[in-house]
C-alpha cells in the first residue's frame, strides 16, 4: 500500500557489479531507522517488474552500457524526482567503461570478449540487447542531480547523503566522496 | 624591514618573505595551503597544472602563484568562490582527458589528483571522458610507465634531468597527443641512460610510473628533490 | 663602406635609374609567382628587346603590392599603373601600348581604385617598388639612411627616446610599447645582449611578415641594426618559418649583402659598433611564434612557452637580456628615425600611432594585403579597400585577429581599428587576420573551426589549453550534429572564460575568442542549432542529412 508519509525510493541496477547495492545495504542498523522513512518502491531487491510513477529518489548503480538500459534510465528520469548517480559506474563509467578504450564499435568489443579472449565455446550471445557504443555515466544520457561517487561508495556517505536530502538540507561534496 | 625582505599579505595575513619568493613559497612558508599538482619542491617551476592561481588585489587577472614571485604590498587571495570554480575546472579537464580509473589503478588511495577532486568536492565530471589508449610501456626490469594516466605535470622529466641528471625522459608531439617518452622514444627496458633510480615514480603524482609490485604508497615521496637538493648543498 | 659612401651609392643609383623612362614592376613573391610571375618577367624582358625600348625600360623583379588574388601583379612607372592577372600572352601588347604608345591597357588595370586609397604605407613604403635583391634599390629609397644617422648623430639612449616618443607599439600582437621595450633591455646589464626578429607568422591565411621580408628584407635588417645599437645587442637572430623558403632566400642574400657593405659585422659602416646576425628555423607551429618558445627554439630546445617573468628583456637567450621584436614592429623603425618620433606619433590616432598592415581574406571583393592607418573603421576597410562582400551578399561577420580573433557583427563596424578598440569588444590585434564572412557561413561552425585549429596547435603544457579545449570542442561536436543541449551554452561560455583567464601562454588566453565572441554576438545561431536543430547556412548537420536521405530511399 502506498504510504503517503513514506518518501518513495527506488534503485536500478544498470551495469555494475552490485557492490553498490551491496553497500547501500551495508548501512546496517541505519537501514531500519530508513525504513521508518522511506518506501521502496523499485529495486533489484523488491520483485516489481514496472518502474512506477511518482517515484521521489531513484539511486542508479551502474554505467548505461545497453539499450534496454538506456531506455530503462530515461523511463525512471521522467518518473523521478531526485535522481542519484550511486558508484563510480555511474558516476564515471569506470571498470565497465574500460571497454571504451578499446574501441567504439560493439561488434568489436563482443569479439574481443567472446570470441578472441574465450577459453571455451567461442560464441557471441544473441538473446541480450544490443550494446551501445561506449558505456556511459548517467549524466551523459540523463539529467542526474547528485553524485555519491566511490567504488563501491561508503555506506555511511549513502547513508549522509539520503539523510540531508530528506531533511531538505543540502549536500556538499567537498572532503567527503572519494573516486575509487 | 630588512633589505631584501618583501612584506604582503596573504589571505589577510601579514608575511615576510625575502625577495624573489614565488606566491607559492611564501603561503607554504606561513602554513596557507594552495591546491598544486605539477609543482614539486625543489625542482624548476613548470606552471602547467594551473591548480595554483591566486588573485591579487587590484587585478582583474588570475596568477599563478607557483611562478609569481611576491612583490611588496601585494594583497594576495588564495580561496574564492571563483578560484574553487575554477580549479574544479581543472579538475575535471584533467580527469576527462585520459582514463583515470580509480578503482583499478595502482595509485588508488595514494593519488594527488583523486585526492584534491575529493578535498574540492569533484564528484563528477561534467564533461565527455576521454577513454585513450596511449601505449603502455612495461619493458624496464620494474618501473612502468603508463600514458592513460598521465596528466603530463612533467615532474617525472624534471626529477630525471634536474636531479637525477640524465634526462631520461622527455616529451613528444603536442597538445592533447603530448607523452612522456624515454630516451628518443625507446622502449624504457631497452634505455641506456635510465639509472633505474625510481625518482620519476617516487615523485610522479598519479598512478602514470609506478614500480611494480610495489603499493605506490611506498614508493612515492614527493620531497625526493629537496632532499637531494639539501645534501648535495651542505 | 664609411657612412658617408653611403649617401654617394643612393645618389649613383638614383642617377641610374633616372636613366629609365620606365619602370615594368613585376611581383614575384609568393603570391604572384603560382600565377606565373616569372614567366611573365621573362615576356617582359623578352618584350622590351623585341620593341628595343630596353634603354628607356627597367624590368624589375619586386615583392608584393597586396592584390594577391589577381596576380601576377605588374606595376608600370611612372604613375604607379597596376596590372591584375598579367598572363606572357598579353605582354607583348602591354609593352607595345603602353610604353611605346603611350596608351594603358584598360582591361587590364586593377578593376579597383578604392584599394589603395584608404591604405596608408609606411611599412610596405618599398613593397612592389624595389627589388628586393638588390641592396642598392633600398639604399636608393633611403635605406640605411636612419642607421647612418643613428651612428653619426644619436645616442643610443637618444634612439630610445624618439622610438619611445612615436607611441609605436608591438605589432606581433599584444601591441606592448616598443620603446618602452628598449629601455627595459638596454637598461639590463648583463651581457651579451640579443635581439630576436619574429618572423614565424603562424597564424593561417595570414602573410603580412612573410610578404615583408620578401619584398623588403633589408628594412627588417636595418631595423635591428636600430634597435641592436639602441638597446646595446651584438648579435640578432630572424626566427623564420621553414615553410617560407622564398622570404629566407630573399632575406640570407640581404644579409650577405649587408656584410659585404658592412652593414653588418665587427665594424658597421667602420665604427665601434659591432651586429651580425642568423636565421633560425621554425618548424611551423603556432605556438613556436610565442616570445619564450622562440627563445626555447632557438637554444636548440622544444618550442613551449615558459611563464613569465622572467621577461625577456632581463632573461631571455641563454638567460641574457634580449629584445623580442615581431618584424613588422622593426620595419617601422627607420621610418620613425628618418622622421623622427613626433612625425610618426601624428599617424593614427593619439593612443595608438602608425599603421597596421592586415591579411585581408575572406568572401571580400578586393581580399590582399593592406596597411592602414590605426584608427580607420572596420567599415572602410570591408567596404572600402576591400570593395565589400562578395556577390553582392549581406554581410555577416568580421573575424579580426586570426584564428583566436573576435567575430564582430554588422552592429560593431563603425569600431575604429587599435588595441584597445578591439580587445574591448572580444577581439585583439593578433597578427593582422581579417576574415570577411557572408551569410553563407554559420557561426557556430566558424567558432568550431578555429577552436579545431587550437586544440591541434596546443603545445600541450597547461591544463585549461590543453584538456579545456578539447572539451570545448566536444559541446561543438555534439551542437552541430544534433545533440547540444541548452546547457552546452552556458557550459562554453564559463569553459572559454576559464581558458582564457587562467592558460599560460597567449594562444590558449586568446584561443576561446572566436566562442565567446560569436556566442556574445550571434547567440541566436546556438539556439537554432541546439533547439530547431537548424543551420541557417547549411553547414552543419551533415551527418543527419545522409540519414534522412537514406530513410527516405
Ligand atoms: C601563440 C602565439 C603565437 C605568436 N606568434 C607570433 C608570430 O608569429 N609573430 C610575432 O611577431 N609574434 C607572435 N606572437 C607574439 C610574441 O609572443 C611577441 O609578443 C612578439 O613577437 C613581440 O614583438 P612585438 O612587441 O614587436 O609585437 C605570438 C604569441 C602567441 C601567444
Ligand atoms: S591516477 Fe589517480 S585519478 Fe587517475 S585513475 Fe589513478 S587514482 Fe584515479
Ligand atoms: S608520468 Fe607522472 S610525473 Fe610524469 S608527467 Fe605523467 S603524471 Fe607527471
Ligand atoms: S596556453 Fe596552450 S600553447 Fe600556451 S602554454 Fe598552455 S598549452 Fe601551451
Ligand atoms: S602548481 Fe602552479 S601551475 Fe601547477
Amino acid at each position: 500500500m502506498p504510504d503517503p508519509a513514506k518518501v518513495r525510493v527506488a534503485t536500478i541496477w544498470l551495469s555494475g557489479c552490485s557492490g553498490c547495492h551491496m553497500s547501500f545495504l551495508d548501512q546496517d542498523e541505519a537501514l531500519i531507522d530508513l525504513a521508518q522513512q522511506i518506501q521502496l518502491v523499485y529495486s533489484p531487491i523488491v520483485d516489481i517488474k514496472v518502474f512506477p510513477e511518482n517515484v521521489d529518489v531513484t539511486l542508479v548503480e551502474g554505467a548505461v552500457a545497453n539499450e534496454d538500459q538506456q531506455e530503462l534510465l530515461k523511463f525512471a528520469r521522467v518518473r523521478t524526482k531526485i535522481l542519484i548517480s550511486l558508484g563510480d559506474c555511474a558516476v564515471t563509467g569506470n571498470v565497465t567503461g574500460l571497454r571504451n578504450s578499446l574501441s567504439n564499435s560493439p561488434q568489436a568489443t563482443l569479439t574481443r570478449a567472446f570470441i578472441e579472449t574465450a577459453d571455451v565455446n567461442p560464441q557471441i550471445p544473441t538473446d541480450v540487447p544490443a550494446l551501445l557504443p561506449k558505456a556511459l555515466p548517467l549524466h551523459e544520457v540523463v539529467k542526474v542531480d547528485y553524485y555519491i561517487p566511490g567504488c563501491p561508495p561508503p555506506a555511511g556517505l549513502i547513508n549522509w547523503v539520503i539523510g540531508r536530502l530528506m531533511r531538505g538540507l543540502p549536500v556538499n561534496m567537498e572532503g567527503r566522496s572519494k573516486f575509487g | 624591514m630588512s633589505a631584501g625582505t618583501v612584506k604582503l599579505k596573504i589571505d589577510n595575513i601579514e608575511v615576510n618573505v625575502p625577495e624573489g619568493t614565488m606566491i607559492l613559497e611564501a603561503a607554504r612558508a606561513n602554513g596557507v595551503v594552495i591546491p598544486t599538482l605539477c609543482d614539486v619542491e625543489g625542482l624548476t617551476a613548470y606552471g602547467g597544472c594551473r591548480m595554483c592561481m591566486v588573485e591579487i588585489h587590484g587585478s582583474p587577472k588570475l596568477f599563478a602563484s607557483c611562478v609569481t614571485p611576491v612583490s611588496t604590498g601585494m594583497e594576495i587571495v588564495t580561496q574564492s568562490d571563483k578560484l574553487k570554480e575554477y580549479r574544479k575546472m581543472a579538475l575535471q579537464f584533467i580527469l576527462s582527458e585520459r582514463s583515470h580509473i580509480c578503482s583499478v589503478c595502482v595509485a588508488n588511495n595514494s593519488c594527488e589528483l583523486q585526492k584534491l577532486a575529493n578535498e574540492l568536492g569533484v564528484d563528477h565530471v561534467q564533461f565527455e571522458r576521454e577513454w585513450t589508449s596511449f601505449p603502455v610501456d612495461s619493458t624496464h626490469d620494474f618501473l612502468v610507465l603508463d600514458r592513460n594516466r598521465c596528466i603530463l605535470c612533467t615532474r617525472c622529466v624534471r626529477v630525471c634531468d634536474e636531479i637525477e641528471g640524465v634526462h631520461t625522459l622527455d616529451l613528444k608531439l603536442r597538445g592533447k597527443d603530448e607523452q612522456v617518452i624515454v630516451d628518443l622514444d625507446d622502449q624504457w627496458g631497452e634505455s641506456t641512460s635510465c639509472t633505474s633510480c625510481r625518482k620519476c615514480a617516487k615523485v610522479c603524482p598519479v598512478g602514470a610510473i609506478y614500480v611494480e609490485g610495489e603499493a605506490l604508497s611506498e614508493t612515492k615521496d614527493k620531497n625526493v628533490a629537496k632532499f637531494v637538493l639539501s645534501r648535495r648543498n651542505r | 663602406m664609411k657612412l658617408a659612401d653611403l649617401q654617394k651609392i643612393a645618389e649613383h643609383e638614383v642617377d641610374f635609374q633616372r636613366a629609365y623612362k620606365h619602370r615594368i614592376n613585376v611581383c614575384c613573391s609568393s603570391g604572384c609567382v603560382p600565377f606565373g610571375a616569372l614567366k611573365v618577367l621573362k615576356a617582359f624582358e623578352d618584350a622590351v628587346k623585341e620593341f628595343s625600348v630596353e634603354k628607356d625600360c627597367k624590368v624589375a623583379k619586386t615583392g608584393c603590392v597586396g592584390t594577391c588574388s589577381v596576380g601576377p601583379a605588374v606595376i608600370i612607372e611612372p604613375g604607379d599603373y597596376l596590372y591584375q592577372s598579367v598572363t606572357p600572352e598579353r605582354v607583348r601588347e602591354t609593352v607595345r601600348d603602353h610604353i611605346v604608345l603611350g596608351l594603358p591597357v584598360k582591361d587590364m588595370l586593377y578593376h579597383s581604385e578604392d584599394f589603395f586609397k584608404k591604405q596608408h604605407r609606411l611599412v610596405l613604403r618599398n613593397a612592389g617598388k624595389i627589388d628586393p635583391s638588390r641592396i642598392e634599390d633600398y639604399i636608393a629609397m633611403g635605406g640605411y639612411s636612419a642607421i647612418v644617422k643613428c651612428l653619426a648623430t644619436m645616442t643610443p639612449q637618444g634612439v630610445i627616446y624618439e622610438v619611445t616618443r612615436s607611441g609605436l607599439r608591438g605589432r606581433g600582437g599584444a601591441g606592448f610599447p616598443t620603446g618602452q621595450k628598449w629601455s627595459l633591455v638596454a637598461r639590463s646589464h648583463s651581457t651579451p645582449k640579443y635581439i630576436v626578429a619574429n618572423l614565424d607568422e603562424g597564424d593561417p591565411g595570414v602573410f603580412a611578415n612573410r610578404t615583408l621580408a620578401e619584398a623588403d628584407p633589408h628594412a627588417i635588417l636595418e631595423g635591428m641594426l636600430i634597435a641592436a645599437y639602441a638597446v646595446g645587442a651584438e648579435k640578432g637572430y630572424i626566427y623564420i618559418r621553414a615553410e617560407y623558403p622564398l622570404a629566407i632566400q630573399t632575406l640570407q642574400k640581404a644579409i650577405v649583402q649587408a656584410r659585404a657593405m658592412t652593414l653588418l659585422g665587427d665594424s658597421v659602416l667602420e665604427t665601434p659598433f659591432k651586429f651580425d646576425l642568423e636565421l633560425r628555423f621554425g618548424a611551423g607551429a603556432f605556438v613556436a611564434g610565442e616570445e619564450t618558445a622562440i627563445l626555447a627554439s632557438v637554444e636548440g630546445r622544444r618550442a613551449m612557452p615558459r611563464p613569465r617573468p622572467p621577461y625577456p628583456a632581463n632573461s631571455g637567450l641563454w638567460g641574457k637580456p634580449t629584445l623580442i621584436q615581431n618584424v613588422e614592429t622593426l620595419a617601422n623603425i627607420p621610418v620613425i628615425i628618418q622622421n623622427g618620433g613626433e612625425w610618426f606619433s601624428k599617424v593614427g590616432t593619439t593612443k595608438c600611432s602608425g599603421t597596421k598592415c592586415f591579411s585581408l581574406t575572406g568572401q571580400i571583393n578586393n581580399p590582399g594585403l593592406i596597411e592602414v592607418p590605426m584608427g580607420i573603421t572596420l567599415r572602410e576597410v570591408v567596404f572600402e579597400i576591400g570593395g565589400g562582400i562578395q556577390n553582392n551578399r549581406p554581410f555577416k561577420a568580421v573575424l579580426v585577429g586570426g584564428p583566436s580573433g573576435g567575430c564582430l557583427p554588422e552592429a560593431l563596424l563603425d569600431l575604429p581599428i587599435d588595441y584597445d578598440s578591439l580587445t574591448k569588444v572580444g577581439a585583439i590585434m593578433g597578427s593582422g587576420g581579417i576574415v570577411v564572412i557572408d551569410d553563407q557561413s554559420c557561426m557556430v561552425d566558424t567558432a568550431k573551426f578555429f577552436t579545431d585549429f587550437c586544440v591541434e596547435e596546443s603545445c600541450g603544457k597547461c591544463v585549461p589549453c590543453r584538456a579545456g579545449l578539447v572539451k570545448v570542442q566536444e559541446i561543438f561536436n555534439r551542437i552541430t550534429t544534433g545533440d547540444g543541449k541548452v546547457e552546452d551554452i552556458a557550459a562554453l561560455d564559463k569553459a572559454g572564460n576559464y581558458i582564457k583567464e587562467a592558460s599560460l601562454c597567449g594562444l590558449g588566453q586568446t584561443a576561446p575568442n572566436p566562442v565567446l565572441t560569436t556566442l556574445r554576438y550571434f547567440r541566436d545561431e546556438y539556439l537554432e542549432h541546439i533547439v530547431d536543430k537548424k543551420c541557417r547556412a547549411g553547414k552543419c548537420f551533415r551527418n543527419l542529412v545522409k540519414e534522412e536521405e537514406v530513410e527516405d530511399q
